[in-house]
């Protein structure tokens, strides 16, 4: 293939193929990767937002337009792993006709050019009467059975160990292309959710991502959420939460499933029925707490925001029905709970408690709000589930193990070949390896002290 | 408790083991480098039994869980897995003033844990529970060490190179016990050919883990996204060895930017980015 005449669609072959590219695709990908670890990504907190100038400033606008604050999903980012598939399997068309004959279809000769690049050679001076079945037979004993083929009045002999061991680069670059289809399947025919269950509840749809109401198929009840906590020291719990349980029943058409009844869902033991996968995530406390507020009653539920009669709203940011273990000395129910002026000035939080009315018009004072009094309220545990299915994870996890084991073979299982060339009193034995120089180099110093003392020894007369 | 004192006493016989290894480059006095190695072996038995202890000593407590869960824990594996591959490269190669290159890694990340790091031994948050955190914790810092010594191997060969291309090698000097550039770059390129697929099965199994914790195998979390920064620069090392102009000096330099990058998706994420793994409760 001469230069000049090269096509263009070969031209371009050899620039989808070439290594100088997988270079730099991979440290360009490294480089820009490192953006989206320093932007915050998906939802921005306010802070981060007004620090760079808000939504009207030019550096919010371009970091918009150039997709950072999502980078890993922009065009550009995934334009580089397309660059990188495409690079891979260039490569691969151009390569592997090649390396699969080398696998296949191995030289059995030793050629000039093969003794050149070999990993290491030496020769023997041997007794011309050597015939072909004594030197086969010598080489049996040390290398294994050769090939045997006669060319030129010489006699080539051919050994080799795990010729598969070539294609395993071609297994880790596979994996790689494995691992991208897990992932685009995943992201086709999956979805990813959240559902919130109050204990006794049951439910049979969840929340994905869009903020979409969508049917599980099946019912599922939380009959029970605890949390447990790590014995303190000094003995009594400690803060440090142990474990977080949910039990699970699910139901089909109001029918209990058989082995999903009273199931137990902890963190790092999923559960999963008909593709679909329950991790514990969260947990709060869910009900409802009436307040009067001046002489207004108002019903609010735990996750609500309730409106005030003068414009002002407020949610509630704990309540308990007995106050005494953490305030000494008072007791009934005290809710704790932020107000948000009408002016949209800044939020104040504020202690409201049921049995101590002066209390709470001494707050009402202070922050010039109306009196507001907790009543007491009901409240119960919920335990808040991701909802998963992801029929794409298996080829992800099948691709890395495809990656693990190619990688093994790769660098710690190599290809090795020896010829051994006879003809005219000298014995050439000539080696290659692709991994393992040192190992190799022994193995064939070992073959040849040994076809010395067999094979020079005997013809002495 | 037992296993402090021990770290305190690996802690010493890193110091001096590095101290000899320094001399040795000095002075080519060849039992002070066999010192050095003997220094470093010593240093490391000690340490495996303080870690077997301590593992132990968690479950006395009623807590129990490998060595390997926060950061003292961490950095103190680390210095560990450095000393176990810098060993294992001494005993095969027998280029001892390699080690003048990589105890001090050891040394610095012994130092650290034991005078600066809270040492106590704390239960693990639900998240933290599961035998993925050992298999995960156990496969990345044997890669982040077998980096580091590639990193220290690396250093010695820009070095070597640099007087080489002086000519002052007859000169003799500290130099002249250094293994010959051909010896440094192919020591480089086995130990990112064990880091890296140690490095692989760690981001898999972090994935795995992930993936029962969570249900997301991937989340872009800035740990892991740094993990995959980690990988692209040594598979860009793994394939520079093939392309025209990027044999030696640069892939060299490689290999050293892939340990800054390690060395930053340890700490420099925890202590400066945010993300899930600063496990900043559920
Ligand atoms: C993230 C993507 C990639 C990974 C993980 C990867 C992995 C590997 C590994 C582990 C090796 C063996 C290296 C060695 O023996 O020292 C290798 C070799 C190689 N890779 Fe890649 N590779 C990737 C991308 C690419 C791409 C895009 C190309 C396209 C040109 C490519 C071309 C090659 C070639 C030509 C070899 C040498 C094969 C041989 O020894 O015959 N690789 N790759």
């Amino acid at each position: 293939m001469t230069t000049e005449h090269r096509s263009v669609s070969d031209q371009v072959m050899q620039t989808f193929a070439s290594l100088r590219l997988t270079m730099a695709v991979l440290i360009l990908l490294a480089l820009v990767s490192i953006i989206g670890t320093v932007i915050p990504q998906g939802q921005l907190p306010p802070e981060y937002v007004a620090s760079i100038g808000g939504e009207q400033g030019n550096r919010f606008r371009l970091y918009g337009l150039l997709g950072f604050f999502d980078m890993y999903h922009a065009w550009w980012f995934q334009g580089l792993l397309v660059l990188l598939s495409i690079n891979l399997l260039a490569c691969t068309i151009k390569r592997l006709p090649h390396v699969w004959r080398i696998a296949t279809r191995p030289d059995t000769t030793l050629s000039s050019a093969q003794e050149a690049a070999a990993t290491c050679s030496v020769v023997l001076d041997l007794p011309e009467s050597i015939n072909r079945d004594r030197l086969t037979a010598a080489v049996t004993a040390v290398a294994g059975r050769p090939v045997v083929t006669e060319q030129d009045h010489e006699l080539h002999l051919f050994v080799q160990k795990r010729p598969w061991a070539r294609l395993a680069v071609y297994g880790v670059h596979a994996s790689v292309i494995l691992i991208f289809i897990g992932a685009i399947i995943g992201n086709i025919f999956g979805f990813k959710g959240f559902v919130a269950i109050p204990e006794g509840d049951t439910v049979s749809s969840f929340t994905d991502r869009k903020g979409q109401e969508r049917p599980l198929g099946f019912e599922l009840r939380c009959d029970q959420f605890t949390v447990s906590f790590y014995d303190a020291p000094g003995g009594g719990p400690s803060q440090m939460p142990k474990e977080f349980k949910s039990i699970l029943t699910l139901t089909e058409n109001g029918k209990e499933i058989p082995g999903y009844t009273h199931a137990r869902l902890i963190v790092n033991e999923p559960l999963t029925y008909k593709g679909i996968t329950f991790y514990q995530s969260s947990y709060g406390n869910t009900g409802n707490h009436t307040f009067t507020v001046g002489t207004t009653r108002l019903t609010v539920s735990s996750e609500e925001t309730a409106h005030l009669p003068d414009g002002s709203s407020m949610h509630l940011i704990e309540a308990v029905q007995d106050v005494s273990p953490f305030l000494p000395g008072k007791s009934g129910p005290a809710a704790r709970i932020d107000v948000h002026p009408a002016n949209s000035g800044p939020a104040v939080t504020l202690l409201s408690l049921a049995n101590y009315p002066e209390e709470n018009k001494r707050e009402a004072a202070r922050l010039s709000l109306p009196i507001i009094t907790y009543q007491g309220g009901t409240e119960r545990p919920y335990t808040g589930l991701q909802v998963n299915k992801d029929p794409g994870v298996w080829v992800v996890w099948i691709g890395s193990l495809l990656m693990c084991i190619g990688l093994y073979v790769a660098f710690f299982l190599p290809h090795q070949r020896i010829w051994f060339r006879f003809g005219h009193a000298r014995l050439v034995i000539a080696g290659h390896t692709t991994k393992s120089q040192a190992a190799f180099r022994q193995r064939l110093e070992r073959i040849e002290q040994e076809l010395k003392a067999t094979l020079q020894q005997e013809e002495k007369p | 408790m037992i296993s402090g004192s021990l770290m305190n006493a690996t802690t010493i016989f890193y110091m001096l083991s590095t101290l000899a290894f320094f001399i040795y480059m000095a002075g080519r006095n060849k039992q002070i480098g066999l010192a050095g190695s003997t220094l470093a072996w010593t240093g490391f038995a000690i340490q495996t039994v303080a870690l077997g202890l301590r593992w132990k000593e968690s479950y006395d407590m009623g807590v129990g869980h490998a060595p390997m869960s926060n950061l003292y824990e961490s950095v103190v594996f680390f210095a560990w897995s450095i000393v176990l591959i810098f060993g294992i490269i001494d005993a095969k190669y027998k280029y001892r003033v390699i080690g003048a290159f990589v105890m001090p890694f050891a040394l610095l990340g012994m130092t650290w844990g034991q005078l600066y790091l809270p040492s106590d031994i704390s239960p693990l948050m639900p998240a933290l529970q599961s035998n993925w955190l050992t298999y995960h914790v156990i496969s990345c810092f044997l890669g982040y060490a077998a980096f580091a010594v590639a990193c220290g191997v690396s250093i010695m060969y820009l070095i070597k190179a640099k007087s080489e291309q002086k000519g002052d090698e007859a000169a003799g000097g500290i130099l002249s016990v250094f293994p010959p550039t051909r010896v440094l770059d192919d020591l480089n390129y086995k130990a990112i050919m064990v880091g890296f697929p140690l490095l692989t099965l760690g981001i898999i199994t972090g994935a795995a883990w992930a993936n029962y914790a969570w249900g997301t195998y991937w989340s872009w979390d800035p740990k892991e996204t740094w993990s995959l920064i980690v990988w692209f620069v040594y598979a860009a090392f793994l394939h520079a060895r093939f392309t025209k102009g990027w044999v030696g000096k640069r892939a060299a330099w490689l290999s050293i930017i892939g340990f800054a990058a390690t060395i930053f998706c340890y700490l420099g994420v925890n202590l400066l980015l945010s993300g899930l793994h600063s496990y900043g409760g559920m």
